[in-house]
């Protein structure tokens, strides 16, 4: 395989949909480094507005990492660093000038396991609108339903807001930690691994909700279940070894992949 | 292609393919026998293949099943997606090429003694050596997962329309000369119409072997030789 095959991915379809797509997140010879590991390379890749983008490829292939880049999570370690250029609305995340508050403010995250705060239903959501917003008691009031109902937990927790969010459950609490991103007003929102931990039907439920958010946010999944990017992505990257192999339209990059690793992976012929 | 981490899946798809080829392997069998009832008038064979074609249509069913549970159980993405969903395209046209070898079978037995003279046969005779070539060709295609054979097969088919027409002409002309043709002319008419349907059939499973291999349905236009439906309204005319 040539150098070039191995460095540019290949975007193996112009979207076929007549529809403009706008640019919200434009990934540009991004790498990152652990220390002297250098964990991505020359990763170039757009998210699209009110898409839905996939990241998949096997463990240690840098997806969680580029994940983390979106929100400059990597700034709380010392030794990671990342060059390159990313760029939300034309404004260069990775630029020292960066407000990192206002930056997760608009780039919220959904993490692999629940995290919700040992505090109440409602304290949950609320403490992040409070971070940025000086609301009077009603507003904060229907914001917090607002980002429930949003979540689709509303129904299920009203008569209980004052519950601590640790006594939901599993699929529960993870709705409650989308609430609570949706709360602040984010214009992406970044999911690690989601529904890794989630039975069948708080996985329907995630889903569903991320079909329902993604015609207002852009979204980027990370995920090791294919069917799962199948589902829920409008388009899909493939990474592996740090490099993005392909990214194109998910239809086609699960129907009839460019590249050969692609394929071996979305397969199940990996190793 | 390298093999799945999960072996039994290999194993899925390779029975799959191991079907349809036994499948194919036994519709060849039924359309040279069928059409050598046909020439022979031998109505013990045609009966034969009337019967076979049970086995035909149990393997179709063992191949859903087994596409069903693949499915179900595996989650095939790309190249494997297609590979199951392309078995059961072609067990469906195998299926049909099955039926259409039993109607000739039983127009044999419904001609009984009453058989047209050699002659008359020879022409669609021709048109079943075309077909089982083509047949062959596709399902070798197929096996060896040649997508340039396939091809060759799908642009095959035009001759064959072609060669059918000329059939019905003559047919025709046959039973303008003398009524009492007409019967047998009739029934001849309708094998010459299945066997071209059975190059259909080749046709459609040619292109799903060109989907299985390139991910895509092919682009150009068929060309397409079959002119019957106006050969005959011309013929009258002509008179």
């Amino acid at each position: 395989m040539s150098v070039a095959a191995i460095t540019v991915p290949a975007v193996s379809h112009a979207p076929s949909s007549a529809e403009d797509l706008s640019e919200k997140i434009s990934i540009r010879d991004l790498n990152f480094f652990y220390g002297d590991n250098r964990a991505l390379k020359d990763i170039n890749v757009p998210l699209y507005q009110g898409k839905v983008t996939a990241f998949i490829g096997p463990s240690g292939c840098g997806k969680s990492t580029l994940l983390r880049i979106l929100n400059r999570m990597y700034d709380l370690y010392p030794n990671q660093r990342a060059t390159g250029h990313v760029r939300i609305d034309n404004d260069d995340i990775l630029s020292p000038s960066q407000d990192l508050n206002l930056l997760r403010a608009k780039v919220g995250m959904v993490f692999q396991k629940p995290t919700p705060f040992p505090m109440t239903i409602f304290e949950n959501i609320a403490f992040g609108i409070r971070l940025y917003e000086r609301l009077a008691k009603s507003e904060l009031e229907d914001r917090v339903r607002h980002a429930l109902e949003r979540a689709a937990l509303w129904e299920e927790v009203k008569n209980k807001l004052n519950a601590n969010g640790l006594s939901l459950s599993g699929g529960q609490q993870q709705r409650l930690c989308i609430a609570r991103t949706v709360a602040v007003r984010p214009e992406v929102i970044l999911f690690d691994e989601p529904c890794s931990a989630l039975d069948p039907i708080s996985t329907a439920k995630i889903e569903e909700l991320i079909d329902e958010l993604k015609d207002d946010y852009t979204i980027a999944i990370v995920t090791h279940n294919m069917q799962q990017a199948a589902r829920v992505s409008d388009f899909t990257a493939f990474m592996y070894l740090g490099e993005l192999v392909e990214f194109g339209e998910t239809t086609q990059i699960f129907t009839n992949p460019t590249d050969r690793r692609t394929q071996d992976y979305i397969t199940g012929r990996f190793g | 292609m390298t093999d799945h981490t999960m072996k039994a899946f290999d194993t899925d798809l390779q029975d799959l393919a191991r079907m349809v080829a036994e499948m194919g392997g036994l519709a060849e069998k039924q359309v040279a026998d069928a059409v050598d009832a046909l020439a022979k008038r031998d109505t013990t064979l045609a009966q034969r293949v009337s019967a076979a074609d049970a086995s035909i249509d149990a393997l179709q069913r063992e191949i859903e099943e087994k596409a069903v549970l693949t499915i179900a159980r595996r989650q095939p993405m790309a190249v494997d997606l297609r590979e199951v969903v392309g078995a059961l395209r072609l067990a469906n046209d195998l299926e049909r090429i099955g039926d259409l070898a039993k109607n000739i079978a039983k127009r044999v037995m419904a001609l009984n003694a009453e058989f047209p003279p050699p002659k008359l046969i020879r022409g669609v005779e021709h048109m079943t050596d075309m077909v089982l070539q083509q047949m062959k060709l596709v399902l070798d295609a197929y096996g060896r997962r040649d997508v340039s054979k396939a091809m060759a097969v799908w642009r095959g088919d035009e001759e064959i329309d072609a060669v059918c027409t000329s059939v019905f002409r003559e047919l025709l002309t046959y039973m303008m000369e003398d009524p009492r043709n007409i019967t047998f002319c009739i029934h001849l008419m309708f094998c010459a119409k299945n066997i071209e349907r059975m190059g259909d059939h080749a046709t459609n499973i040619a292109e799903t072997v060109h989907y299985i291999i390139e991910g895509r349905p092919i682009a150009d236009q068929r060309p397409k030789g079959d002119t019957t439906t106006i050969a005959a309204l011309r013929s009258a005319a002509e008179r």
